[in-house]
């Protein structure tokens, strides 16, 4: 089923999209003409197949659940943002803020992300195979962020416990995030996370970051401040 | 919010489509500032004509044509709704003191060889069909949708800001360190006529051109100097350049084509440019001086 952008209201194909009949067999949905328009296929939750042709604004497949959504394009800010499970790919780059938040699902962007990639992340695994902007996985809480080229500055700012994983060269690493040891278990938990997403990349090619936890406790050495 | 555009023809092609272009253009950053709107179109320059943009305020036409034709004899003007352009080979220094004296019911919005600078308060949609912008042809045009914070809705609070000659600023965030800038900017004799921070900034760039800065080296020092968040459109009659600040949260997208680089707050603004989906489409990088 094809909708077009130019003709219908984002509302209308939001509406269509969001109430699927479960029983019904039309699963697969292309949308043309996008013309950057904002949070295009948010709020998806069901088991369905959409396929966007061209490049869209903000917050594109926000908060998703099951749906898988390939974007032939470039997104802006936000795509992906909260997502509860599913699946992203996005075809061209991506705007800052990608994943942003995100709980579950899989993100992979096979151009570049901006800025603050998988800022605050909460259990998504993001997939960039190009690089990545400055302070990427700010904050972020928990999932992988897998980045095949390099990183901007600042990757990893105040990390808790999400993983990040990197091909190419990091510029510099934010507060409290440290390289860590690629051991066989990381090894095996990205080889697996490649074979779920059907990438062929070779994990030990990857270094690891993560937080090194001096920012979780209060310093007792400060206490004199008080 | 606010939003800003701007596009830069790498080949003749479209050079009579521009104004229908950068028309279009603001009309898709509407959502972004539907308080004012602003555009500068750059032309071909004339050698010895000098073109004034002038907001007539209250004043008529003719009565405009009148007092100034006691001063200067050799005058063409075109008129735009509030607007005129007048074009002389009088040089900037006579014609601006002229008007600050004998004509200051009208405000100067910018001059130049080449920049045609027009801005009112409105809606974007509005005040691009006010302007006629889409018949205009030309090699490059900034613009402006505004929503204000930090001064008061008027044709004077919106942007562009011109403050030299064929030089514009369009800005979207906000300046911090505004008022300190603008002292010590009036202290080495730059002239302000608002209260906004965006004038400052392009009062910034003035002071650093004059003092024979190019614009890439001015806006990477004002990286150091403007505290605030922002990203910046300078145009010159040259080209464009563009800066966002180190944290770069206001937004940014360029999409390049073999004809035309185009930049704007938001990608729906220039999803009605030709080629536009097959273009090279990114962000800019925050701190980074991007030109065309």
């Amino acid at each position: 089923m094809n909708f077009d952008l130019s003709k219908k209201t984002l509302r209308e194909v939001n509406q269509h999209l969001q109430n699927v009949d479960r029983k019904k067999n039309t699963r697969k949905f292309e949308i043309i003409n996008p013309q950057g328009q904002h949070a295009i296929c948010a709020g998806l939750k069901d088991d369905i197949d959409v396929t966007i042709k061209g490049h869209t604004g903000y917050y594109c497949a926000g908060m998703n659940q099951k749906a898988t959504v390939t974007v032939h394009g470039n997104v802006g800010t936000g795509v992906a943002e909260n997502m509860m499970s599913g699946k992203i790919i996005v075809k061209g780059n991506a705007s800052q803020s990608a994943g942003a938040t995100g709980h579950g699902g899989a993100l992979i962007i096979e151009g570049d992300a901006s800025s603050r990639c998988g800022i605050s992340m909460k259990g998504i695994d993001i997939i960039v195979k190009g690089s990545v902007g400055h302070m990427s996985a700010f904050m972020a809480q928990k999932g992988n962020l897998v980045i095949m080229g390099d990183a901007d500055a600042d990757l990893g700012d105040s990390i808790y416990e999400a993983k990040i994983f990197v091909k190419g060269k990091v510029k510099s690493l934010g507060a409290d995030c440290i390289e860590k040891k690629m051991d066989k278990k990381n090894i095996d938990e990205l080889n697996k996370l490649f074979q779920n997403l059907d990438i062929k990349e070779d994990p030990k090619k990857f270094k690891r970051y993560g937080s090194s936890r001096n920012l979780y406790n209060f310093k007792i050495d400060n206490v004199s401040a008080y | 919010m606010c939003g800003i555009v701007g596009i830069y023809l790498k080949t003749k092609k479209y050079e009579k489509h521009l104004g229908k272009f950068l028309s279009g253009m603001l009309d898709g950053m509407a959502t972004r500032g539907p308080d004012s709107a602003g555009f500068a179109i750059y032309t071909k320059e004339n050698k010895n004509i000098f073109k004034y943009s002038i907001c007539l305020n209250e004043l008529k036409e003719k009565d405009f044509k009148k007092k100034i034709s006691k001063f200067i004899k050799k005058i063409k003007i075109t008129n735009y709704a509030d607007h005129i352009i007048l074009e002389t080979n009088e040089k900037p220094s006579k014609i601006l003191s002229l008007l600050r004296k004998e004509i200051p019911e009208v405000s100067l919005v910018g001059y130049g060889k080449s920049i045609n600078i027009f801005k009112q308060t409105g809606n974007p949609k509005d005040v691009v069909k006010k302007f006629k912008l889409s018949s205009f042809s030309g090699t490059h045009g900034i613009g402006h949708t505004r929503m204000a914070t930090e001064s008061a809705i008027t044709t004077q609070g919106s942007h562009p800001y011109s403050t030299s000659e064929d030089e514009c600023l369009v800005h979207n965030g906000s300046l911090s360190n505004h008022n300190n800038v603008r002292r010590s900017l009036i202290k080495d004799g730059q002239n302000f006529n608002s209260e906004n921070d965006t004038e400052v900034a392009a009062g910034y760039i003035s002071n650093q051109i004059s003092k024979g800065k190019d614009l890439e080296r001015t806006l990477k020092n004002s990286l150091k100097d403007l505290d605030g968040f922002y990203t910046f459109i300078a145009g010159t009659k040259d080209g464009f350049a563009l800066l966002r600040d180190e944290i770069a949260c206001k937004p940014a997208v360029v999409a390049e084509t073999k004809d035309y680089v185009a930049v704007a707050s938001e990608f729906q603004a220039m999803a009605h440019l030709p080629n536009v989906n097959s273009a090279k489409i990114f962000e800019p990088k925050p701190g980074v001086v991007y030109h065309w």
